[in-house]
């Protein structure tokens, strides 16, 4: 079997089941990466909250996150979490992901906050507005747009980082991919073909990212363009 | 209609306004004037608490904004501050600008905001600018829908801070004449500017800052053409 005859058989044997692999994939990054928005920037207004214990909070935790190798996260808390808790393959997961880029985020959010001018959030104050109304109407609309490249990064190498919770049992694209090259004792070809699995994701994703950064160009270039 | 007593700021070991006593009167068009890092930009963020004061007291319809326990964004609804940079919000349009603080704050209906924000823009001959982005207009017509903006709050006094500084030369013009119809329909105004000009035609008093004091008030005539002290004579001689 020459190495076109290999890919073409392990397409033929393994394509279907790494496709639905593949949703899982794409299901387990989704999950994770909702869970890493929702702390990263919880951890972000902590840090720009100027309230001592908060901010040394969220220091501790970008610390501890950024310092632990993701592998060394996820059997922590799979281990330990289940210890207390029964929780299935795919949550303890998606948390471990969740925690993991959820740290990055939180430094993402928190300087795109930082960035917006000092003045928008005077004028909006001096308007009467609230703290949180300022952060949620004024700040926050302009911090997420100047994140999205950033954040499109990150949300990839989330995407990415998900093969590791094949090592926890969710069987997802990559976990298929060890299953699969140890039965045919081909694994470059296997990887070969599961690397181009990812790279049509991270694709696929780009460009999704590209139409969002797009569409909410607002007041910018872009816009001005169509009007 | 505010009452400023023993004002002091200081930002650490930098002491910015040192005693700070004066009170605006219903109506009353007051300039303040003085060299850059007289303080008089801080003693006008004091007075809608943009800076926390260090000491001394000011009362604005007998609320004293230095008390902690007043709720400043209630205070802050009644006082338009208008900015150098104009800060209007990037990523709203021009009437969202205007109605987002109404509809929010003092919960009005968008149709109720919007009929306004409609009259504000007429005034200022800006309709056909509703739907724009801020972008996309010209730095005087930014600081005049800041005005607008600061205007459909309705406030009881308006803050200026240098509000022509930014601008190109042939953009005063048009902000200034916004300002002089404002006084002249008796908004209570509080200005800080380098526009002598705006001073003498519209200023019912001009109050002279220098290192964090205002060595000198006085009516428009009187300061420009009879300056009591050495330092508002030097600061005079320079400008005009």
């Amino acid at each position: 079997m020459n190495f076109f005859e290999s890919i073409v058989s392990i397409i033929q044997k393994h394509g279907t089941a790494f496709l639905e692999a593949t949703t899982i994939t794409i299901s387990i990054t989704a999950v994770s990466l909702v869970i890493a928005t929702v702390i990263g920037l919880v951890f972000a207004f902590f840090k720009v909250s100027n309230i001592w214990i908060l901010v040394k909070l969220a220091d501790l935790y970008i610390f501890i996150v950024r310092g632990l190798p993701l592998i060394v996260l996820i059997m922590f808390l799979y281990y330990g979490i289940s210890s207390v808790i029964v929780l299935s393959d795919f949550i303890a997961g998606a948390v471990a992901l969740g925690i993991h880029s959820g740290a990055y985020l939180a430094e993402i959010f928190r300087g795109a906050i930082q960035s917006v001018d000092r003045g928008q959030n005077e004028a909006a104050r001096s308007l009467g507005m609230t703290a949180p109304l300022t952060m949620s109407t004024i700040i926050l609309p302009q911090a997420f747009k100047r994140a999205i490249p950033a954040l499109g990064n990150q949300f990839i190498i989330g995407l990415k980082d998900s093969s590791l919770v094949a090592y926890i049992a969710v069987t997802e694209l990559f976990s298929h991919a060890l299953t699969a090259s140890a039965e045919n004792y081909m694994p470059f070809e296997t990887y070969l073909v599961v690397g181009f699995y990812y790279l049509a994701l991270v694709l696929i994703f780009t460009l999704l990212l590209n139409y969002v950064e797009n569409r909410l160009d607002t007041g910018g270039v872009g816009k001005k363009l169509k009007k | 209609m505010i009452k400023v007593s023993n004002l002091k700021k200081s930002f650490g070991d930098l002491e910015v306004l040192k005693d700070i006593n004066v009170e605006i009167n219903q109506k009353e068009v007051v300039v303040v004037i003085g060299p850059s890092g007289s303080g008089k930009s801080t003693f006008l963020r004091c007075l809608n608490k943009l800076e926390e004061t260090t000491s001394g007291t000011i009362l604005l319809d007998n609320i004293n904004l230095t008390d902690k326990k007043i709720n400043i964004n209630k205070v802050r609804q009644n006082i338009g501050m208008i900015f150098q940079q104009f800060n209007l919000f990037p990523h709203k349009t021009v009437l969202e600008n205007i109605i987002i603080a109404p509809m929010k704050i003092r919960k009005k209906s968008r149709q109720e905001a919007e009929g306004m924000a409609y009259n504000l823009l007429e005034k200022l001959g800006l309709v056909e600018k509703a739907e724009a982005y801020p972008d996309s207009l010209s730095g005087g017509q930014k600081q005049r829908i800041a005005i607008a903006r600061a205007l459909a709050m309705e406030p009881k006094v308006m803050l200026f801070d240098e509000p022509t500084s930014a601008l190109d030369p042939e953009m005063v013009g048009e902000v200034l004449n916004v300002m002089k119809e404002l006084a002249k329909d008796g908004m209570t105004m509080v200005v800080v500017t380098h526009e002598m000009g705006f001073a003498r035609e519209v200023g019912d008093r001009v109050i002279f800052m220098d290192e964090g004091y205002i060595i000198e008030e006085a009516s428009p005539t009187q300061l420009f053409s009879k300056p009591q002290h050495e330092r508002t004579k030097t600061f005079l001689s320079k400008i005009l």
